[in-house]
């Protein structure tokens, strides 16, 4: 039997992975997010799952269903269970190819064969207690219950218990002194350090200082252990006979399907890891409906993960924001005060697509989202020394670039365009250059300080960055859909004495 | 085992952080006078005076258990002193000793405890000596505690066993060690073992079937080799190790406790001696619940002042019972810092368990001292005289509570009159009433005024006397703020201000 992919629904998709992140991640802050993501599982490589968009409703909806799945929490604490045991089995395995001595190495082959199928039974176990709806891990749970069931796996299983059994309950002593050592089976001999501690016991009061040292050390043997092993290997020879037995029998344990459930399994454990940490800002998460053809959107609460990721742990709230789009209405442009949230509405509105695309739940209470082709970001640049065109020559060239490449399925992010020219010129390029984009029919939004961007057609809405009313210095970081006002602020603070017969007694509590 | 000398039921803590206004305390009172003459040159005894001094005790239970040992003290110097000197040889001869010893390895620990243990021996049966000849002299609770413990847990018998297990655990025949075989087939589970005795009857020996032993001799050049041994023998001892460490700590800490809190009663001979010399008396003082105000005494002196003069100084008698605030004025030169320093240094010296400069001395405890004195001009300084005072009080102010004690000595006089005397005021009055004891030694005279002229009942005046002669006696009395502080001269040079015209024409005005 066969079990292709918990993450993919068509196999044409396995094999289209791409290893690079896009152009557009440093602009909408998408490294920041999946490098967080999967830090700290590295040896998954889940980073080409997070640069493989889905383009079919399908396989975005195939995912939605596990990772529905996965939110049960006793399901996903079993998951994790295993996952380490598997990461258990493949670094003893490691070790055993590095190691020199004999009945070291299998020493530790015994030991990865007993983890892996701990890790297998109590898998086959788990999945058929859970409540599962998912397509994907419901053909998962029917795999494993034949696999657990084979002959292959119930003999690792039995013999491995009965060796790790018999070596187990070896006791041996050794005799060091200077220079020698003798090794010999245990004879009753009695604990020295019960006896010594009882005598010391009265002075050791209180909270004392552990001169215990960590003696743990680093899995290996050197000479002198092996040599001590081969001696409490011939003080007992039967148990030993039957760990060589059992070595050469199950050389090749691991089930490849297993392994491969492991690593993919690891992209919905990772995303929604990431996803608790944020949800406890009482932020909110949502399956989106996407479409390949609806252009009406909209998203409540939404909000930028890269964000709410690097204010999780912090008493700074973050600022959650609506959208909506209706026929005709393609083109978001955002204006208002600086500082007040205009490119982190641009970077969710392109967060939010991406993530999408990948099958994953969404920042937001509610949205329905559409599955691009590409998406497309033009944001300001450095200076570059090496690229001899001037600023503005430059923004042409990356916006020329990428009109050529959109279609009307294509996604746009503008931030800022042409700042670095006169105000007649900006105002100018901006109107040809959103002409063009209405032309082509692209999903947009703009962030610009060009009030006249805001009205150009009935394809645009115009978003504005809001400030208190009655502190204009201060911002909201609320974007909401209204015509823009152009006004712009700046902060400032006043200092007090604190000296005075009010202050001291408000200072000083009775 | 614990020392117990300077709690009831607590260990003394040499670290335990100083209030955060110790820098300005220790300069506003002359501090360092007092803990040198405590110290004699020894910078433990500097410490540990320092720390006690600057830590005081809220607890009036405290501080008369601490009298009563310092009672002793003062009554027998000389077994104090030698007791003193046991953890003072201790240390001596640890230096000495073991340097070298590596912590990492049990192995390496175990021989440093074994030393360690060895040489506590001698120094524990001498303090058994002293205890058993000269408990009965003192009368203190922390002392009889003392000597009893001491009676109690180091016997003869005791001493025996333990010399006789340090010897043991030199390990000469090698060390038995039990293991079994964990993960990978490494040995785990390592258990220290006494060997079983063998069968005493020579014949059952002989014919007893042998147990298969294999034995394997490193050879000569094998350090790794004989490195590995070591940290299978370290495996072994690494629980006694562990239990010899430990006790031999408790010894050490025990030891070192003693040291610390007796420093602190040996520091107190040293002042006393010193000040009894000079002609100098010097009173327990009782102390009153902080709640309370009280602050009457007789012959206060400033001990700093004595121990640089290296002579008797003039002292004080007040009678400021249910007072808040003392507000001081008077001739310059006149004694007035000098009092506020007695009153400061008598306050902590109470507060930590000490005998106070004074014939008699009785006042109420209070929650943290405060000083607010006017600074020598700083070069340094990037804000201005006043921005700089104001600074400094607001600091206070973060810091203040209830019921403490705040001396301010000539403070807001870095403004023109009138400004000072406006917010001294506000802030006097803002302290009293949230429960605040202050001193406040002025010149603003419109400060001294408006407080007097409100005819508070928890006020009192002092005033620094000055003869007809001008000859200054040093001494306060209690007296109505004058107008003048017969320092104008003075104070307009050093101030810049030009009150000198308001005062010649009778009034105060506030000229531009």
């Amino acid at each position: 039997m066969l079990f292709p992919s918990i993450l993919f629904k068509n196999e044409d998709d396995i094999k289209r992975q791409p290893v690079e992140e896009f152009a557009f991640f440093s602009d909408l802050n998408l490294n920041q997010i999946i490098d967080s993501i999967t830090a700290g599982k590295e040896e998954y490589n889940l980073n080409p799952f997070f640069y493989t968009a889905l383009r079919d409703v399908e396989t975005v909806y195939y995912r939605h269903e596990v990772m529905r799945d996965m939110e049960n929490e006793t399901l996903m604490g079993q998951i994790k269970v295993f996952a380490e045991r598997m990461a258990s089995v493949r670094r003893n395995l490691g070790l055993v190819e590095k190691l020199d001595f004999n009945y070291h190495k299998k020493g530790w082959f015994l030991e990865a064969t007993r983890v892996y199928c701990d890790a297998m039974t109590d898998l086959a176990h788990n999945l058929s207690q859970v409540n599962l709806k998912s397509s994907g891990l419901l053909a998962f749970r029917e795999y494993v219950t034949g696999y657990f069931k084979s002959h292959g796996f119930q003999s690792l299983l039995a013999e491995g218990k009965g060796v790790k059994d018999g070596l187990s309950d070896l006791q041996y002593c050794v005799i060091v002194q200077s220079g020698k050592f003798s090794v010999q089976r245990y004879d009753g001999e009695a604990d020295y350090s019960a006896k010594v501690e009882n005598i010391f016991e009265k002075f050791r009061q209180g909270a004392v200082k552990d001169y215990r040292v960590d003696l743990h050390k680093r899995s290996g043997m050197n000479h002198i252990e092996a040599k001590i092993l081969d001696f409490v290997s011939r003080l007992y020879p039967e148990q030993f006979a039957v760990l060589d037995l059992f070595c050469a029998d199950h050389n090749q344990f691991m089930d490849p399907a297993i392994s491969t459930f492991d690593r993919e399994i690891q992209f919905y454990v990772a995303y929604l890891e990431f996803v608790s940490n944020i949800k406890r800002k009482g932020l909110t998460f949502c399956y989106p409906q996407v479409s390949t053809t609806n252009r009406e959107l909209y998203n409540y609460a939404g909000f930028d993960l890269a964000l709410a990721h690097s204010l999780a742990y912090t008493e700074m709230p973050v600022v959650c924001n609506d959208f909506f789009l209706r026929e005709p209405e393609r083109i978001i442009v955002v204006s208002g005060p600086n500082q007040g949230g205009k490119t982190t509405f641009a970077r969710t509105f392109g967060q939010l697509h991406y993530l999408a695309s990948l099958g994953c739940p969404v920042p937001g209470r509610k949205a329905q989202l559409f599955l691009y082709d590409r998406i497309f970001t033009h944001f300001e640049r450095e200076e570059n020394i090496h690229n001899l065109r001037g600023k503005l020559q430059d923004d042409l060239v990356r916006i020329h670039d990428i009109l050529t490449r959109a279609t009307s399925n294509s996604i746009l992010i503008v931030n800022e365009m042409f700042v670095s020219t006169t105000l007649k010129d900006a105002v100018f390029l901006n109107k040809a250059i959103m002409a063009r984009v209405i032309e082509l029919d692209l999903l947009c939004v703009s962030v610009t300080f060009i009030d006249e961007l805001t009205s150009l057609s009935k394809k645009t809405v115009s978003m504005v960055s809001t400030v208190v009313p009655e502190n204009p210095a201060e911002r909201t970081f609320k974007i909401v859909r209204k015509p823009a006002d152009g006004m712009a602020y700046a902060l400032s603070i006043a200092k007090k004495y604190r000296l005075t017969y009010e202050q001291i007694k408000e200072r000083i509590k009775l | 085992m614990k020392v117990f000398l300077m709690y009831p039921d607590q260990d003394f803590n040499l670290k335990q952080s100083l209030p955060p206004n110790e820098a300005s305390l220790t300069q506003d009172l002359e501090l360092n006078t007092i803990f040198e003459a405590m110290a004699l040159g020894d910078k433990f005894l500097f410490e540990v005076a320092k720390q006690t001094i600057l830590s005081s005790l809220d607890a009036p239970d405290v501080i008369s258990y601490r009298q009563e040992i310092l009672k002793d003290c003062l009554e027998n110097p000389t077994i104090v002193r030698e007791i003193y000197c046991i953890p003072i040889e201790v240390i001596k001869s640890k230096r000495q000793h073991w340097i070298g010893f590596s912590l990492r390895h049990p192995g390496g620990i175990l021989s440093r405890s074994i030393a360690m243990l060895q040489l506590f021996i001698d120094p524990l049966k001498k303090l058994r000596r002293i205890a058993d000849e000269h408990a009965e002299k003192f009368n203190s609770e922390g002392f009889t505690r003392f000597f009893a413990l001491i009676r109690q847990e180091l016997s003869d018998d005791y001493f025996t066993v333990v010399e006789n297990h340090l010897k043991q655990l030199r390990f000469r025949s090698g060390v038995l060690i039990s293991a079994q075989l964990g993960k990978g087939n490494e040995g785990v589970n390592y258990v220290l073992r006494k060997r079983n005795r063998l069968d005493s009857h020579w014949l059952k020996r002989i014919f007893a079937k042998q147990p298969p032993v294999y034995s394997f001799t490193l050879p000569s050049r094998d350090y790794r080799g004989a490195s590995v041994l070591g940290e299978l023998k370290d495996r072994g001892v690494n629980l006694v190790a562990n239990a010899l460490a430990q006790s031999a700590d408790h010894i050490n800490s025990f030891l070192s406790m003693l040291r610390v809190e007796l420093a602190f009663y040996i520091g107190s001979l040293n002042l006393s001696e010193q000040l009894v010399q000079q002609g100098g008396t010097i009173t327990i003082p009782k102390p009153v619940p902080a709640c309370e105000r009280h602050h009457s005494f007789t012959g206060l002196y400033d001990a700093a002042l004595a121990l640089t003069m290296k002579q008797k100084v003039v002292g004080n008698d007040v009678y400021a019972d249910n007072k808040d605030v003392a507000v001081i004025t008077g001739a310059n030169q006149g004694g007035k810092s000098t009092f506020l320093r007695s009153i400061g240094v008598a306050q902590l010296m109470m507060q930590c368990g000490m005998f106070v400069p004074a014939e008699l001395f009785s006042a109420n405890l209070c929650r943290g001292l405060f000083t607010h004195f006017k600074r020598e001009e700083d070069a340094s300084m990037e804000s201005g005289k006043f921005a700089e005072e104001l600074g400094r009080m607001s600091t206070i102010v973060d810091a203040v509570r209830p019921d403490a004690l705040v001396l301010f000595n000539e403070s807001f006089a870095a403004t023109n009159e009138r400004e000072g005397s406006e917010i001294a005021w506000q802030i006097l009055r803002a302290l009293l009433e949230r429960r605040i004891k202050v001193f406040f030694v002025t010149h603003l005279y419109e400060l001294a005024r408006r407080a007097y002229e409100k005819k508070m009942e928890n006020a009192i005046f002092l005033r620094a006397v000055r003869q007809q002669d001008g000859r200054r006696t040093f001494k306060l009395s209690e007296a109505e703020p004058l107008q003048t502080s017969y320092g104008v001269d003075v104070y307009n040079k050093v101030w810049e201000t030009d009150i000198l015209n308001g005062l010649s024409s009778g009034s105060i005005t506030s000229e531009a």
